[in-house]
């Protein structure tokens, strides 16, 4: 079996020098030798024209097309890429998915039921299944809908209590929650925890922290590790709520405490988490934060703005916008942990309680990723981008935006008593960002939403991608429209990117890049030190087209670097 | 009370800061939802910690300009209460009316903010919910059979009802406590509470700004909110806040 060559430098490019077709059976998991291929991936100038016409730049940021350009062809210079092409390299749960995408009608499933279930399941997979009544008469019915879920998620204590469960009351699957109990015990009495099996077309993930056993059951196709990476979020979230220290102190003094009643409350967020995981996450399958695009003057203003009014009690300050970082201010000595952010957007996000709530809000919360022995305190208050917001003059001069256009303001302090001091922080926050202009620029920005794939490289082939930047754990792609529209859509594109993700990440997998075709998609991982860059075309691209493109993306995110990411960020 | 009306001002301005205690799920949310922007929210998510608003009201004679902690009531946060109820000049102890142990919950914060609260709080019990049994003629209420007594298919609304109205009240007044029945879902009452406490907090404690709360009037507080509407007297209030005259949209009391 012969290898891609490491990358030895950091390369902004990909020269498409090597590239070999195996058949399906090889799937990411070996190479044949290569045959060499030769692609030219030579840009013009004037093909950034147009994006870069359609952006606000003003060409202050210090990268610069003019500047860029130049030095495009030295760096293009013999990088080894391996290619592997899969016809069809696909789970049971792509191919329904993709199955759906082309029919009408997803009732009409007659013909093949199979490719057919699990679109259809998706589109039901969030709804409740309603209680099992008295008399159990339904209990038959709800437990061929809680089968029919796509993936389950269950939280035991070692003790085999039910913690929790994303779908069924305890009543309906406590049959269920015994045999897995049954199962966990059997093997970690035998000293050899078990780890994962599989079951028909259902692959089984067991993940075993401190005193909880989190199981993950999944037919979406998800790799063992990308299954544990959600298990760890889940408990991440228990933590959150609980800290590590009591939750420990509970169970030591209670082998057979029951833990439901003190999450109470925390099912929705937890909810959050696991319907984002079915959903897909990027931001999950990356281990990453997405910012929101601004030019770096704008951002570099927003920092100092921050850092102006920071008050003395002040540990981190965010300013999220839509899901998507705006600005970050921290001290020195403790960066912000992406599993604690994500903890943080999903809180805010997802769950509906503060979102909604109209007001202010102080939430005690324990971010494990800082310090998962304490409570830290959060203060949050939301703006809507496209209404007039009261009391602080936060106006809005223009109609609709989408539904994604909540901007927070989030401050975070050791301070119990905090409140109205981060009040007043963000009081002042406000009144200077609107005053310097930045409020307006934020504003615009996320009505602006992401750009489209065609946007970001007129004319390419692309339709969607991930890039993610290792050294800022950060991540970036385009709009899903037009290509991926809608909730099945999506999650196929999801799985496209989990199974390229896992081709480049898996125990066994050696590649640096990745080609794969399938019926209605192609797509190419490519990984360096420095990036993991996903990309999706369209059927019968060309592996030489689809390279293209993610050169080109490479060469966007040169240029845009200091906007899509934020570098650094606020430092005290 | 040292102060008396500037000419300049129409109306006198003071805030009062005010709590939302009681058990999980009773609507303290879906009270402040409604009194701070008349909505409902049928699926309302709970509380995580604690949320800050605030809403004027405009008494006869003076604003009153809520400041208001909806506290969260699920027991892990009940630890944090007393940070919240501290400086409050008046606290709204929510039970629901169709869940017996949620009255049970708020005798406990009643009793724990007369141990613990500042002196002169005004405290007002409700039991929220009254939507859900029909026989309180919480005529607003979508079930239509109009106000008064429970027409004959009325058997399961009344089932619906845990805490009897003459129970609770027996309570309140033993207490000293406002008392009112409300819907948050209707609105049957809500800006009432609030506009009875408006019109309770003693003067003495309404000092306008921010910090007010230390004040304390003394015992004399709730007695005076018993009788209710006696807003009028106010034109010693003291007005900090002066420029604020620009009327919201009201609080509808
Ligand atoms: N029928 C009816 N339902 C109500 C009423 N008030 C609240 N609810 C519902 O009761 C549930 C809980 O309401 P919340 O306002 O969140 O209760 P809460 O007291 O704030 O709960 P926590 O924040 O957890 O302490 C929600 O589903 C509300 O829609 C009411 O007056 N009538
Ligand atoms: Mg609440």
């Amino acid at each position: 079996m012969s290898r891609p060559q490491l990358l030895s430098q950091p390369t902004t490019a990909l020269t498409l020098a090597d590239v070999h077709t195996q058949s399906r059976k090889e799937i990411g998991s070996r190479l044949s030798s290569p045959n060499s291929r030769n692609v030219s991936r030579r840009q013009s100038v004037t093909q950034f024209g147009r994006f870069l016409g359609t952006s606000e730049s003003g060409g202050e940021d210090s990268a610069s097309l003019k500047s860029y350009a130049p030095t495009l062809d030295a760096r293009l210079d013999g990088e080894s890429m391996l290619g592997d092409v899969a016809e069809d390299t696909v789970t049971p749960a792509w191919r329904a998915l993709s199955a759906q995408i082309e029919r009408d009608n997803p009732f009409d499933v007659a013909i093949a039921p199979e490719d057919d279930i699990i679109s259809w399941q998706l589109q039901h997979e969030f709804e409740d299944l309603g209680f099992v009544q008295r008399d159990g008469s339904n209990e038959e019915e709800l437990l061929e809908l809680w089968k029919a879920k796509l993936k389950h998620f269950f939280i035991l204590s070692a003790s085999g209590k039910p913690i929790y469960s994303r779908h069924g009351d305890d009543k309906l699957i406590s049959h269920y929650i015994g045999v897995v109990q049954t199962v966990i015990s059997f093997y970690q009495g035998a000293k050899d925890p078990l780890k994962g099996f599989t079951a028909g077309d259902v692959r089984f993930v067991m993940l075993s922290r401190g005193p909880l056993n989190l199981v993950a059951i999944s037919r979406l196709g998800e790799s063992d590790s990308q299954l544990r990476t959600q298990l760890e979020s889940l408990y991440m979230q228990i933590l959150s709520t609980l800290t590590l220290p009591s939750m420990e102190k509970m169970f030591s003094n209670r082998p057979s405490t029951d833990l439901r009643r003190p999450l109470q409350g925390t099912e929705q967020l937890l909810d959050g988490l696991a319907d984002g995981f079915t959903r897909g996450s990027p931001s999950t399958l990356l281990s990453a934060l997405e910012c929101l695009r601004l030019r770096k003057t704008h951002r570099s203003a927003i920092n100092d703005t921050l850092l102006n009014v920071r008050s003395p009690n002040l540990l981190y300050g965010l300013i999220v916008a839509a899901g998507r970082l705006v600005s970050v201010v921290r001290p020195k000595k403790h960066s912000l942990h992406p599993g604690d952010l994500h903890l943080i957007f999903n809180m805010l996000f997802e769950a509906d309680s503060v979102k909604a709530g109209g007001g202010e809000n102080w939430i005690p919360l324990c971010l494990p990723g800082f310090n998962n022995t304490g409570f830290l305190y959060m203060y949050v208050s939301f703006f809507s981008t496209n209404t007039t917001d009261d009391t602080q003059g936060v106006h809005e001069r223009t109609a609709t935006a989408g539904k994604d256009d909540e901007l927070a303001i989030v401050l975070i302090s050791a301070n119990k008593e905090g409140f109205f001091e981060l009040r007043k922080m963000r009081n002042a926050l406000v009144k200077q960002l609107e005053k310097n202009g930045s409020m307006g620029i934020i504003k615009t920005a996320i009505r602006k939403g992401h750009a489209t794939c065609s946007d970001i490289v007129p004319g390419t082939v692309l339709r969607h991608f991930l890039y993610k930047s290792r050294g800022n754990v950060q991540f970036t792609m385009p709009s899903f429209e037009p290509h991926f529209h809608g909730m099945v859509a999506r999650r196929k594109v999801m799985t496209l990117y989990a199974q390229l993700h896992e081709s480049i990440h898996s125990r066994t997998a050696h590649l640096k890049v990745q080609h794969c075709v399938a019926k209605d998609a192609t797509a190419l991982a490519w990984e360096t030190p420095l990036f993991e860059l996903y990309c999706v075309g369209g059927p019968l691209v060309t592996r030489a087209a689809l390279a293209q493109g993610a050169n080109r993306i490479v060469q966007w995110i040169k240029r845009e670097e200091e906007r899509v990411f934020i570098i650094g960020g606020a430092v005290f | 009370m040292a102060d008396s009306t500037q000419a300049s001002a129409p109306k006198p301005s003071s805030s009062v800061k005010l709590v939302l205690l009681g058990e999980a799920a009773v609507g303290k949310s879906s009270l402040v939802l409604r009194f701070v922007n008349n909505d409902f929210h049928p699926n309302k998510e709970p509380t995580i910690g604690a949320a800050f608003l605030t809403q004027k009201c405009h008494l006869p004679a003076r604003i009153i300009k809520f400041e208001i902690w909806d506290t969260a009531g699920q027991e892990r946060f009940a630890s944090l209460a007393p940070m919240y109820y501290r400086n409050a000049q008046a606290a709204l102890v929510v039970y629901d009316v169709t869940k017996a142990s949620s009255l049970v919950k708020a005798k406990h914060w009643v009793a724990e903010l007369q141990r613990q609260a500042s002196p002169g709080i005004v405290i007002a019990l409700v039991g929220n919910k009254v939507d859900l049994c029909e026989e309180d003629g919480a005529g607003t209420s979508g079930e239509g059979a109009g106000e008064g007594e429970a027409g004959g298919e009325d058997d399961d609304d009344a089932v619906a009802r845990k805490v009897g109205f003459k129970e609770a009240k027996a309570y309140a007044d033993e207490e000293s406590l406002l008392f009112f029945e409300t819907s948050a879902k209707t609105g049957h009452n809500v800006s009432e509470v609030f506009t009875a406490i408006a019109n309770a907090i003693p003067e003495a404690s309404l000092k306008g700004a921010r910090g007010a709360g230390a004040a304390a009037g003394g015992g004399g507080a709730t007695q005076a909110a018993i009788s209710g509407g006696a807003g009028q007297e106010s034109s010693r209030v003291n007005l900090t806040a002066k420029g604020d005259g620009k009327a919201q949209e009201g609080c509808a009391c």
